[in-house]
């Protein structure tokens, strides 16, 4: 690997996580002048009391000095204290790590059939095949991944009663071990076939046109001259050249199926990152939409980063020697 | 038997302004060791050829007429067998050396690759036949290593080359090989064709627009202009005394090295090609022919003999005995 | 005389861009669809009132009713008609969809224009800038905007616009460098035109047809925007949009089978998300001489 790519993309990647943080701060203390102000309207508290709650979230103080307090705290980790239940933001953060890890991972694996079929569908661009799943991905694309989610959790939950109609596990469930997996992978079903179908097709579209992209390079004349099967020209010749591409555009849609688990994990009451997220819009509790905000963009960026590292990897002319 | 050999050959092009006719009844032939130089500006059909010999057209693309390799109709081959014939009957020198190999493959394994497809050696020799093949081209084996933008011009041009050769083909054929390549490379990598050539007794079919490459490189000549053959004859005769005002301006607009008389007085060739889709009426060539007459605009000429092993189409070349 | 000319020739090719448009039938169906919401959007002030959704006016009516003589649409938990609040809501949704659209373009519009036209250092840091946001997730920091701001369509709009802008800003920059590569902008400059002179004449007109594609083409994520945010309860509690009615409805009404009081306002939005993505498609491809070829 040649150095200078891999410290190039390190500092975009850090450069971008300082900009969140910085981003984060400006959001949170400058936009919103005094979080607490707002945070307890109408609950009748004293001006002590709210001074006193002032202090608590390392409010008090020159902005600049909260901004070194606040950036202090971040490179220690603690991302505060939630504004209910005075427990740290870390730990609300962490008991919803788990379930969305299982989900987002077991729903993105699933959407990326959606490359192998756009590789093909581009291959044989223009054929029956190619506009059935074309037009199908345009479909799923045009659907809200939670509409998708209500859909499919009045037929397959609430009319046919195949599936649980939510949660992480049965409730009052003393399961252990292989049955306690079993019925967790029960519940995950649907939330994470509803976030597959929603992104199926992005991953479907960005490899068709990174194929079709490919197709009229002249190695693949080369390659059928050879003698070689069509499918074998675009196993061996076409795909390692569309991957490129497919590579960059798949942390990008990471994010959107990390930030679609929002949505999908409310409906299905799923007990992760996304109902977090969506609890702390409704409480508001903005410690926690902080940290979660920032959790979710680390995430990202260094979805991003592997990215960059791994295009590095498959292309010959980005290392070098 | 011929190695190739093309019978009133018609290829049109399907495209969304409808057809455009590409080649337009090619008649070829090569003998098996003979050299056969095709020369024409670009768009005057000669790559559509090369694809032809090897059925590399588009899918939808009407081809009329027989090609027959090495004695066998390739537009009657079952799919297996047009595979099998496919770099072992025929290999093509593709142009532009950057684009022809895949960019994220190590040229070693793009040659390999080849060898096992068609089984021309096995096992553990087909890595001593890659080096071989490159050592043989100018190249080391450690070569094989390295991607194609670590290479130059000149060396991915040799890549291809040894490519080409891999599979022991009767029948090569040069598909503009040397135009991105700067004089200097472009007249070794000719030597290099030349030598080949001659050491393994291959038939050639070079393509090019550059008329001059061709007098050394190859024994017979075809001048190619809107899709058809307009003058053929020894390609030293042609070059040096052309009967068709085409070959002539081609020969003039391409001054031989040494000759100071040609350099300070370069002759181009005015106009454009013509468009495929809206050829002119009668000659194709007499819009732009110094030499056209009335007659010119409605009579198209076939080829008829001009001398001693030449044909020409144009109505100035009196009819001759061919001798 | 010149500006004339050059705008009859705008004219002409606006013409053929269209007949070349009309062969393609789908896209003459999505854009059907999208006039009748349009019609749909307008005309709902005209067929009733606001005050029917108050709960005073409401509470004769039947709840939960399900799509029967009196109701075509059935009614939801407060006996509201849901035929009327889906057209109400198509209002709603449209027209954040569009105002964000034209905010999100707009400030594409002008970064892109800023970095291509001026370069060097402008260029770096902006682009700089426009590569933070393609890779921050879009979906988080629009929660957290809309969460420190007041509620209100304007928010929302906002909202989308501050965070969508980059790949137009992109798209628009890469045109402004080809443009400026072509050699009449050179003649201009050195004719001695101004910078304004050179944006508004030349560089303007040449990238319009591709921002009016990417326009189509971005309504649709507005839209897709607007809707979740409405879902997650940061849209405007006053004015209930499409994504609204889905918050409503939550997954109550879904387990319960009141289908009626999800499935239309959801309908309506993959509606018309689609319908735009194949208007703005087809247009990219009658626009864009490159999409054409393929």
């Amino acid at each position: 690997m040649r150095a200078s790519y891999v410290i190039r993309k390190l500092i975009g990647a850090v450069s971008t996580l300082a900009f969140v943080a910085v981003f984060n701060f400006f959001l949170f203390r400058v936009v919103n002048r005094n979080p607490v102000d707002s945070m307890f309207r109408g609950r009748n508290l004293t001006r002590e009391q709210l001074d006193e709650l002032t202090r608590k979230f390392n409010l008090d103080g020159s902005k600049w000095d909260q901004f070194v307090a606040y950036v202090r705290q971040l490179l220690r980790g603690d991302l505060g204290l939630s504004f209910r239940g005075n427990r740290p933001v870390v730990d609300v953060i962490a008991e919803a790590l788990w379930p969305t890890v299982l989900l987002v991972g077991t729903s993105t694996l699933l959407a990326m059939i959606g490359i192998t079929i756009g590789y093909r569908a581009g291959w044989k661009r223009g054929s029956r095949g190619d506009t059935v799943s074309t037009s199908l991905s345009m479909l799923t694309y045009s659907m809200p991944e939670f509409f998708i989610g209500m859909v499919m959790l009045g037929i397959f939950a609430a009319s046919l009663g195949w599936f649980p109609v939510g949660g992480l596990e049965d409730p009052g469930s003393t399961a252990t071990g292989l049955e306690q997996l079993l019925d967790q992978f029960h519940h995950m079903v649907l939330p994470a076939l509803v976030l597959a179908i929603a992104y199926v097709g992005e991953y479907m579209i960005v490899a068709r046109s990174a194929m079709i992209e490919t197709l009229r390079e002249d190695y693949l004349q080369l390659a059928r001259a050879k003698g070689m099967r069509d499918d074998e020209v675009r196993r061996k010749h076409a795909v390692p050249n569309a991957r490129l591409p497919v590579v960059s555009l798949s942390a990008i849609n990471f994010g959107f199926v990390f930030s679609g688990a929002i949505a999908v994990e409310s409906i299905f009451s799923w007990p992760g990152l996304g109902q977090a997220t969506y609890l702390a819009v409704r409480g508001p509790d903005l410690p926690v939409l902080q940290g979660l905000f920032l959790l979710m963009s680390a995430t990202v960026i260094l979805a991003n980063l592997i990215a960059d590292l791994l295009y590095g990897v498959l292309d010959p002319r980005v290392m070098g020697r | 038997m011929s190695v190739l050999e093309l019978r009133d050959l018609r290829v049109t092009y399907r495209t969304e302004g409808g057809p455009v006719p590409a080649v337009r009844g090619v008649n070829l032939t090569i003998e098996s060791g003979d050299t056969v130089g095709l020369a024409g500006e670009s768009g005057c059909g000669k790559s559509t050829i090369a694809a032809a010999v090897l059925r590399l057209l588009p899918k939808g693309t009407q081809v009329e007429g027989t090609v027959l390799l090495n004695g066998e109709d390739v537009y009657a081959m079952k799919p297996g067998r047009l595979r099998a014939v496919r770099w072992t009957g025929a290999a093509i020198v593709f142009q532009g050396a950057l684009h022809s190999l895949n960019p994220v493959r190590r040229v070693g394994d793009q040659i390999e690759e080849a060898i096992r497809l068609h089984r021309t050696v096995t096992g553990a020799a087909v890595g001593a036949r890659v080096a071989e093949l490159l050592e043989r081209v100018g190249l080391q084996g450690a070569h094989a290593e390295r991607y194609p933008h670590q290479m130059s011009g000149g060396q991915r041009q040799r890549v291809l080359i040894a490519l080409a050769l891999a599979c022991e083909p009767t029948l090569l054929i040069a598909d503009e090989p040397t135009t991105a390549l700067d004089v200097m490379v472009q007249a070794q990598v000719l030597a290099l064709l030349e030598e080949l050539q001659r050491e393994r007794g291959l038939s050639l079919l070079f393509i090019t627009h550059d008329l001059s490459v061709l007098t050394s490189t190859c024994r017979r000549l075809a001048v190619m202009y809107a899709g058809r053959i307009v003058e053929e004859g020894p390609s030293v005769d042609v070059f040096a005394r052309p009967d068709h005002p085409y070959s002539a301006a081609l020969a003039a607009a391409f001054p031989t090295i040494g000759d100071s008389a040609s350099r300070m007085n370069p002759q181009g060739l005015a106009g454009d090609p013509p468009d495929p889709s809206a050829l002119p009426g009668g000659c194709p060539f007499h819009p732009r022919c110094a030499r056209a007459v009335d007659e010119c605009a409605t009579n198209d000429v076939a080829l008829r003999v001009s001398g001693p092993g030449r044909r020409a189409a144009c109505v100035h070349v009196k009819e001759a005995a061919d001798g | 005389m010149t500006a004339a000319i050059a705008w009859a020739r705008r004219r002409a090719s606006a013409a053929a861009s269209w007949r070349r448009m009309r062969r393609d039938r789908l896209a003459m169906v999505a854009l059907g669809v999208l006039l009748a919401c349009v019609v749909m959007a307008l005309i709902a002030p005209l067929v009733s009132d606001r005050a029917d959704f108050n709960a005073i006016n409401t509470g004769d009516n039947p709840t939960h009713a399900s799509p029967t003589g009196q109701f075509v649409l059935g009614t939801d938990g407060l006996g509201r008609s849901m035929a009327l609040q889906v057209m109400w809501g198509a209002r709603v949704s449209l027209l954040v969809g569009f105002a964000a659209t034209v905010l999100m373009i707009g400030i594409g519009t002008l970064i892109g224009l800023a970095a291509g036209f001026f370069g060097g250092w402008t260029d770096a840091v902006l682009m700089r800038i426009t590569d933070w946001f393609m890779v921050i997730p879009f979906l988080p920091l629009a929660i957290v905007l809309a969460a420190v701001l007041e509620r209100g369509l304007g928010t929302i709009v906002l909202v989308i616009g501050i965070t969508s802008w980059p790949s137009t800003a992109r798209l628009v920059r890469s045109q402004v460098l080809s443009v400026r590569e072509r050699l009449y902008v050179d003649r201009a400059r050195a004719l001695g035109a101004g910078r304004l002179h050179l944006i508004g004449r030349h560089i303007l007109p040449n990238v319009t047809p591709l921002i009016l594609a990417n326009t189509t083409l971005a309504v649709p994520i507005a839209i897709l925007t607007e809707t979740t945010l409405s879902f997650l309860g940061l849209g405007d509690p006053s004015e209930v949009s499409w994504g609204g009615l889905l918050e409503r409805a939550g997954s109550s009404a879904v387990k319960e089978g009141y289908w009626w009081e999800y499935l239309p306002p959801g309908l309506g939005i993959v509606a018309v998300v689609l319908a735009f993505t194949i208007v703005g498609r087809a247009l990219e491809e009658v626009l864009d001489p490159r999409l054409r070829e393929r």
